[in-house]
């Protein structure tokens, strides 16, 4: 049977800690104040509409898209707008946000705009409406969803993969989305799969929800161009790459998008906001978040409406325990530590994570044993081993000739480890290092070219005094 | 016996035919260089650190000698030193600002808002790509010693509050810090520029306040204390320009509420400490 499973090579399996899953979603009661950062995606911060003391309606459009890769933001809650001051983002950094205050008599009921019929009118309305509606990845990226939906021309997308792996620890915020909401998660990839051209639309979920591969398979009968696989349990099976890999079994090149092999990936969440936006009219408000880990009192699953307060939504599952040590916002392997609790719960939120003491024990790090479990656990075959140590020398260039820009840091190869050494910090570090210096390369190539088109004739001296500068450049 | 004299004569043989060839090459293939150039080299300091200009010292050398580069452009050279290399080669030693880096934070630990304590990897570089550290405010200095270990002249130590002092006297202008430091805090500008504005808060009143006790809160006094036209705010930040107006005084600084902004003819946060304290030395937690 284990073989008839599907998986990618490599990878590994942190303990699944999935103890949520059986909790049905609830729903969080609203609080005073919610916090919307502009910055809530991947790309172009979106540009705020509203002003200070101005009422907002729930679903009310309060931010415009600041880009074609960025999406429209919307009001969780009918209250005021109380301030356009800048908010601390659970990055930690301080970012321009709408602060709404709550109008505590309002109905506050889900809103339902006009439904559309998504198949009707071009792909640019199709893409322009889900743009509005505000619709991100929900599997933690946050990119904007309406920028995959655009296929270039010439590409052809053969198969819409729908990733339901949630291959994270600890988090079953899109497992309880696949057993509640089966309808929507497959009327939402019924409607991408038609709209964009693909043949089939195939769910991937790991086989540690067989129940939800049933409700999902329960949902799609009829339609035998919806598939639902499972998957063997690993991870990071939920990332794009490897979630092709495992279902299709096609690698996707180093540097290039699935659409390369013909296929588009989105999340189960995602799509089933999909429904949400077709068939309601609603738009992105509100997302499903879980809340866990040792240090929760009361682990949840919740609707949480975007810009809620991380304190709030703690306090909401019964608060930390008193050896809480530390916050993570998304999955263990690649969250978020968070600074602050004071900060809002995001578009790409997937989970919140209380941990104590004892589970961030910082064991010794030891010398490297080139043992070549981190090669064996790298999902896109890099040798960690070799990065870290040119890291900790600090040879980035050394590190870029070994691909370390295709790492995606996941993580497997600092849990594989016997001798603890931090790869994964160390190779994202050392990414940072690259890509300041491959900025500063484009910046002073384009300085350079600046200055070759401003001499009208590349005289003699002229040359001389550029090449002159390139060298002195430092 | 025979074949070891026949190998011993081979090699013998092919020794002599490339010895005689290398001779050959010298003499016709030989590039007539300046002998001074060595002699040059010998009395620079060797440190390769590029803050004259020159991909180093050879290159800085050859520089002098075709009289492209005054002796003074070497920063690292002590004064004996350029007088020397200016004597050797009969120009004068040409007059060189004395340019020191000047970190744009003066919040440590006993200024700046602490929200969270930090656990992560032991760099700047590390906190920052790891939401910032502890500080609550994210344009700071991490205190986490990157320009102390990239500096090779030794002039960076961390202070007991958190903050790297720069030895003005052992500072060469050479910008390893600037480019070590995630946040761009430090800037290499002429010792006599002594007006600094020491926070990058984009923040504008209680909001800058907020974070540390030394925020520039963009009140915008200093500018108009200043000379006309010599400090601009830009982005809630003071900007000196010392081309657009002048001279500088200090009297610019006395009205400031936080003293972000001040007057340091000397090394920076020596006021606050007059003895530095080596709180950290170079790490060496990871093996190799």
């Amino acid at each position: 049977m284990k073989l008839l499973t599907r998986t990618f090579p490599h990878g590994v399996h942190p303990k699944e800690h999935k103890d949520t899953a059986p909790l049905p979603i609830e729903r969080m009661p609203f609080t005073d104040r919610y916090v919307l950062p502009l910055a809530q995606h991947i790309g172009a911060p979106s540009k705020g509409i509203v002003k200070v003391g101005q009422h907002v309606e729930r679903g009310e459009k309060i931010a415009e898209p600041g880009g074609f890769v960025s999406v429209a933001l919307h009001s969780p809650v009918t209250g005021t707008v109380r301030s356009l001051d800048p908010k601390r983002h659970p990055n930690g950094s301080l970012v321009p946000a709408i602060e709404i205050e709550i109008d505590r008599y309002a109905g506050q009921e889900t809103p339902r705009g006009t439904p559309a019929d998504p198949q009707a009118g071009s792909i640019d309305d199709f893409v322009a409406r889900i743009q509005q509606m505000g619709l991100v990845g929900l599997g933690g990226a946050a990119f904007p969803a309406h920028v995959k939906y655009r296929i270039p021309d010439g590409a052809v997308v053969k198969e819409l993969l729908v990733n339901g792996c949630e291959c994270e620890p600890y988090l079953t915020c899109d497992h309880r989305v696949m057993l509640e909401n089966a309808e929507d998660v497959v009327r939402g990839s019924v409607v991408l799969r038609d709209r964009i051209g693909a043949h089939l639309a195939t769910i991937g979920v790991e086989r540690n929800k067989l129940d939800a591969v049933a409700a999902l398979q329960e949902a799609a009968k009829g339609d035998d161009r919806v598939r639902v696989v499972p998957l063997e349990v690993k991870y990071p099976q939920g990332a794009e790459k490897m979630l092709v890999k495992a279902v299709l079994g096609v690698e996707v090149p180093a540097g290039k998008l699935p659409l390369e092999v013909g296929v588009l990936v989105n999340n189960v969440s995602t799509v089933a906001c999909l429904a949400d936006i077709f068939d309601r009219g609603t738009p992105l408000v509100e997302r499903v978040v879980t809340v866990a880990g040792p240090a929760v009192r009361r682990p949840s699953n919740l609707i949480v409406p975007i810009g809620t307060p991380v304190r709030a939504v703690l306090e909401y599952c019964g608060g930390l325990t008193g050896d809480a040590r530390e916050i993570v916002m998304g999955g263990p392997m690649m969250g978020q530590p968070l600074g602050s609790i004071d900060v809002p719960v995001i578009k790409g939120t997937s989970g919140l994570l209380a941990f104590t003491e004892s589970k961030l024990a910082r064991p010794a790090e030891y010398h490297c044993l080139k043992c070549g479990r981190c090669v064996e656990a790298c999902p896109v075959f890099l040798n960690p081993s070799r990065l870290a140590r040119l890291a900790k020398v600090g040879k980035y260039e050394d590190m870029e000739r070994f691909q370390v820009m295709d790492c995606m840091e996941c993580g497997s190869c600092s849990y594989a480890c016997p001798s603890n050494i931090p790869i994964v910090q160390l190779i994202r570090v050392s990414k940072s290092w690259v890509r300041e210096r491959q900025r500063d390369a484009k910046i002073a190539q384009a300085k350079e070219a600046a200055e070759q088109a401003a001499k009208p004739a590349a005289d003699g001296p002229g040359d001389a005094s550029a090449k002159d500068g390139k060298e002195t450049n430092r | 016996m025979n074949s070891i004299l026949v190998a011993a004569a081979t090699l013998a043989g092919l020794g002599l035919f490339f010895a005689a060839l290398l001779a050959v090459a010298h003499r016709f293939l030989h590039v007539e260089e300046d002998p001074r150039l060595d002699i040059l080299e010998g009395k620079l300091p060797g440190s390769n650190c590029g803050a004259c200009g020159s991909p180093g010292c050879r290159a800085f050398a050859e520089r002098l000698l075709n009289g492209s580069a005054t002796p003074s452009g070497c920063t690292v050279s002590s004064e004996d030193a350029t007088a020397d290399i200016a004597e050797f080669l009969g120009v004068d030693a040409g007059v060189m600002e004395k340019r020191v880096a000047r970190l744009q934070c003066g919040g440590g630990r006993a200024q700046a808002r602490q929200i969270a304590e930090y656990e992560g990897m032991d760099t700047c570089r590390g906190a920052h790509v790891l939401g910032g550290g502890g500080k609550g405010c994210s344009w700071g200095c991490l205190g986490l010693a990157d320009c102390e270990v990239s500096c090779d002249f030794g002039a960076i130590h961390m202070s007991s509050n958190g903050l790297p002092v720069v030895d003005i006297d052992k500072c060469t202008a050479c910008g390893d810090c600037v480019e070590a430091c995630p946040r761009d805090l430090f800037v290499i500008q002429p010792l006599s520029h002594a007006l600094l504005v020491q926070c990058k808060i984009p923040l504008a009143g209680e909001q800058a306040r907020a974070l540390c006790s030394v925020a520039c809160d963009a009140c915008s006094r200093c500018a108009q204390d200043a000379a006309p036209g010599l400090i601009h705010m830009d982005n809630n930040l003071p900007v000196v320009d010392y081309t657009a107006g002048g001279p500088a005084r200090p009297d610019a600084t006395f009205r400031c509420p936080t003293g972000a902004i001040r007057w340091v003819p000397f090394g920076q946060f020596a006021e606050d400490e007059p003895e530095p304290v080596v709180v950290r030395q170079a790490r060496g937690r990871f093996y190799v």
